[in-house]
């Protein structure tokens, strides 16, 4: 299972020294004390941020990964970003300064905090000008794991993220002798801007795992009239991810398979694995090879204990899950893009310097009916050429603005909680799904919702367009609007063929999965291919919200919108 | 920092009454309702907020036990409250920043400019006789539907004068989910005598994936012309690509200066096998054969051209 890795450890230290010149001119390759490889884990906790007083400096640096390197935004100078530790009922005053020429910002991913702390520029504050120094002060009024990245243009998707861990004031119903973050990424030496112009050019720029005449010939992905069919819909079945590890390193804690993050256990001991999906634009399939977990947390929410094999991890959401490593072995942890692109390779051992056994990537999954909201329980499934022409009936979602950017209508949406995500229907092993997620402690408002609010999931993939009801936000959309204390049913539906894990500011949400009162509450939901999901909501922050897609190119490709929660009557 | 003095200034200040609400408002962790979580870190007497808090949260609903969700209830579509017409952080900062900041994000998230320039074909061409070379090449610059967009094609004989050039200048418009309408003009820099046509077509991925385009021409003199595009991305393997293409030019009467005669005038066929080194640089090789038909060809024979053309091209594609 294990082999030695001292040549890896050479070329680590290669690569510090290396990363050290490139200091000069910024902290290069820099990392916090708890990412760092070999770390014992977060107690103690050298390098971590905690108390009333906190100062961030946000500044440009230089990364280096897998024998790349390019141009970072930073915070504090280490990617990812320091570790903020909290405890829940205090107090906290966070000094951001920004030493970029570029306007910056920092939003707290899961906080609950006064809408104008949220910090996203244009919605809850200005932004960060170059030279100046902010401060957000807020209290902090809960538990859990969570993070926290940039809102300006796409630094989060060049550094700029870090994890937040709050400790809860009553005693954690999680028990671990051992705790380790757990910061999953994508990095490109591209920048951001110019993914998203080859996008904009060429929607499969960057797919290398498309459907091929070589493939049809040796029997591979779909036969001749299937291939047909998907294409009589113009519809591309390997179109699972934008960018793929065709330009991405995948990264745990900064740091890609080669370098190898390991994280130390001793054998036997319960550790509490603080899993964070900071990807700009890549959803995850998680699993430690031979070691079962123990699903304790998710966005920060308790929830009760489901052990599990696998899960997909959409980007921003965040999983804590116990590991007890029976054996003084290397254990690996996988975390594999869900287009099956690449994947990045950590290790948990009992001492540095092992390395564990690195799994191959599985066979890329292959998209169907279902992830085109065609729910065909019941129907004839010879006849697919038959539906083409309802893939697009307006009549199936009247409030869809209908134009260039809507490409498809999911016919038949299914809600897609209990199903297992994209790739992971035919894994023997057990793999989690929203319905094995149940809140520890009963939800507090189990009011029936009052009303009801559809979001359609809007897409055209062939001209990178994305957006909410057929509409960007650059279109001058107005906000959607809440009573102040209302309860509202929710539901989104998917109506192209990616998964979008779409993010409420400041609010926690209950994913209805049919657990009434233990229901998961949630504040990032990935809603599968052509399915829908259902949340409840209770809006009780006043102010004005972000709402948007996170994968940061949908988002920038105008699949976004304001939310506002305002008192009955104070509406325009 | 005026944004930390607005904010310092704000926090001691009456505050307006959202933000005041806000501090009393719910804001506990654990969603909804323990409106005295903030409070009771705050140390402040929680019973007298008990009350408060009852009389200030909607009226419990006496049938609560009732109304629990459940599978398959049915919820009230509903009215949603009309969206305010201010902006909630403009109580907090200078309301000119944050206009400013809002601009930037509406630009950022859906309004940006994009662009494409690309070099089609770039080739050469081994002919019986006199080898040529020959491009064809498109860019278009704009947002997600209104376009600026350029086109151009032209050849000519090695060593010999440039034969046929033409650029088009196009506002592009995407008219649904796969096609462009286009409308601008056309100018020929050969063959002489230069013509300018006005134009107008559509462009865009038909179903089964093919590139298709149809374009209108009327020229300064009066002759109308139609040119009909096709072709197809057959992957062989995720970067060596076989690329058939097709076109056809219909003259609705004859032009003898240019060498037209009406009707279907050519046809062009297409076959190039491209690698993509990077999906924007292809090197290609490929045949090429193209027939001029009816009038046109009876035209060409006059002027001692051969009607039909075969030749085999190299070249290169690239964009950026």
């Amino acid at each position: 299972m294990t082999e030695p890795l001292d040549h890896d450890i050479t070329r680590r230290g290669l690569l510090m020294g290396a990363a050290g010149l490139a200091g000069l001119a910024g902290a290069g390759g820099a990392f916090p004390a708890w990412a760092r490889s070999g770390t014992p884990g977060l107690a103690p906790s050298a390098g971590v941020l905690s108390g009333e007083a906190i100062a961030l400096t946000v500044g440009e640096s230089h990364f280096s990964t897998g024998g790349r390197s390019a141009h970072a935004v930073t915070v504090n100078g280490t990617l990812p970003a320091p570790l903020i530790r909290l405890k829940e009922g205090q107090n906290v005053r966070i000094a951001v300064t920004n030493r970029l020429k570029e306007d910056t910002s920092i939003h707290w991913h899961g906080l609950i905090v006064p809408f104008q702390m949220d910090g996203v520029p244009g919605v809850s504050f200005p932004g960060i000008r170059p030279g100046e120094t902010f401060t957000y002060d807020f209290p902090v009024r809960q538990s859990g794991t969570y993070w926290y990245h940039s809102h300006s243009g796409m630094q989060e998707a060049i550094g700029h993220y870090g994890p937040i861990v709050i400790d809860p004031a009553a005693p954690d119903p999680v028990q671990a002798t051992r705790e380790h973050v757990i910061v999953l990424s994508d990095w490109s030496p591209i920048h951001p801007h110019m993914l998203l112009r080859r996008l904009k050019q060429n929607g499969g720029y960057f797919n290398m795992q498309r459907q091929t005449l070589a493939g049809l010939l040796a029997g591979r992905d779909q036969g001749i009239r299937e291939r047909l069919q998907w294409g009589a819909m113009r519809m591309d079945p390997t179109d699972i991810s934008d960018v793929t590890g065709s330009t991405y390193s995948f990264l745990v804690n900064g740091h890609g398979t080669a370098e190898n993050w390991t994280g130390l256990f001793t054998p036997g001991e319960r550790v509490r694995l603080r899993i964070i999906n900071a990807s700009a634009m890549t959803n995850f399939n998680v699993r430690l090879p031979g070691l079962p977990m123990t699903v304790v947390q998710c966005d920060g929410q308790d929830v009760q204990p489901v052990e599990t094999d696998e899960f997909q991890i959409g980007i921003a959401e965040t999983y804590d899950v116990v590991v007890q490593p029976p054996e003084a072995q290397a254990y690996a942890l996988i975390a594999e893009a869900i287009d099956r692109s690449g994947q990045v390779r950590a290790t948990l051992a009992p001492r540095i310097g092992m390395a564990a056994q690195e799994p191959p990537l599985r066979a890329r999954p292959l998209l169907g009916m279902k992830d085109m909201g065609m729910d065909m329980t019941g129907m004839d499934h010879g006849d697919m050429a038959g539906h083409a022409m309802k893939m697009r009936d307006p009549s199936v979602a009247p409030q869809v603005a209908m134009g260039p950017g809507v490409a498809t209508l999911s016919p038949m949406p299914a809600d897609r909680t209990a199903a297992r995500p994209t790739g992971l229907e035919h894994e023997s092993h057990r793999v989690l799904t929203y319905a094995d997620l149940k809140a520890l402690t009963p939800n507090k408002d189990q009011r029936q919702p009052s009303r009801t609010l559809d979001i359609h999931l809007t897409a055209n993939m062939e001209r990178y367009m994305w957006s909410f009801d057929g509409v960007k936000l650059s279109d001058g959309t107005a906000p959607i609007a809440f009573r102040h204390m209302e309860r509202v049913r929710v539901n989104l539906i998917n109506d192209t063929m990616m998964p979008h894990p779409i993010h409420l500011h400041g609010h926690f949400f209950e994913l209805v999965t049919g657990a009434g009162a233990h229901n998961p509450r949630k504040h990032t939901v990935n809603v599968l291919p052509g399915g829908k999901v259902s949340f409840d909501l209770t809006a009780d922050a006043l102010g004005d919200w972000a709402f948007h897609c996170h994968m940061l190119l949908h988002m920038h490709s105008g699949m976004m919108r304001v939310v506002t929660v305002r008192h009955e009557g104070e509406g325009a | 920092m005026k944004t930390l003095a607005a904010a310092a200034m704000l926090a001691l200040a009456p505050l307006p009454a959202m933000a005041q609400d806000h501090q009393h408002m719910d804001h506990g962790a654990m969603p909804p309702a323990d409106p005295h979580a903030g409070h009771e870190a705050a140390g402040e007497d929680h019973s007298t907020h008990q009350q408060h808090d009852a009389a200030a949260t909607p009226a419990p609903d006496p049938h609560a036990a009732h109304a629990r969700p459940m599978p398959g209830a049915a919820i009230p579509q509903g009215t949603a409250p009309p969206p305010p017409a201010d902006h909630a952080a403009d109580a907090f900062y200078d309301p000119a920043a944050m206009a400013r900041a809002r601009d930037l994000m509406r630009r950022e998230n859906g309004g940006m400019t994009f662009s494409r320039w690309m070099l089609d074909r770039l080739e050469y061409r081994t002919v019986r006789g006199a080898d040529g070379y020959h491009w064809e090449g498109e860019g278009w610059i704009g947002g997600d539907i209104n376009r600026l967009a350029v086109k151009t094609e032209g050849e000519g004989d090695l060593g010999g004068p440039l034969e046929s050039a033409e650029i088009q200048a196009l506002f592009s418009r995407a008219i649904g989910p796969w096609f462009n309408l286009e409308a601008g003009v056309r100018h020929d820099i050969r063959p002489r005598p230069q013509r300018s046509y006005a134009v107008i077509g559509i462009d865009g991925l038909a179903p089964y994936f093919f590139e298709v385009s149809a374009q209108a021409f009327l020229s300064d003199m009066g002759d109308a012309h139609l040119r009909l595009e096709g072709s197809y991305d057959q992957r062989i393997t995720q970067r060596l690509i076989l690329q058939p293409a097709a076109e056809a030019n219909i003259a609705a009467q004859d032009v003898p200066e240019l060498g037209i005669g009406s009707g279907l005038s050519d046809i062009e066929l297409g076959l190039r096998l491209r690698y993509e080194l990077a999906r924007e640089f292809a090197p290609y090789v490929g045949v090429n054969w193209e027939r001029k038909l009816g009038g046109t060809a009876r035209l060409a024979r006059a002027a001692g051209e051969d009607a039909s053309v075969t030749s085999f091209v190299a070249g290169l594609r690239f964009w950026f």
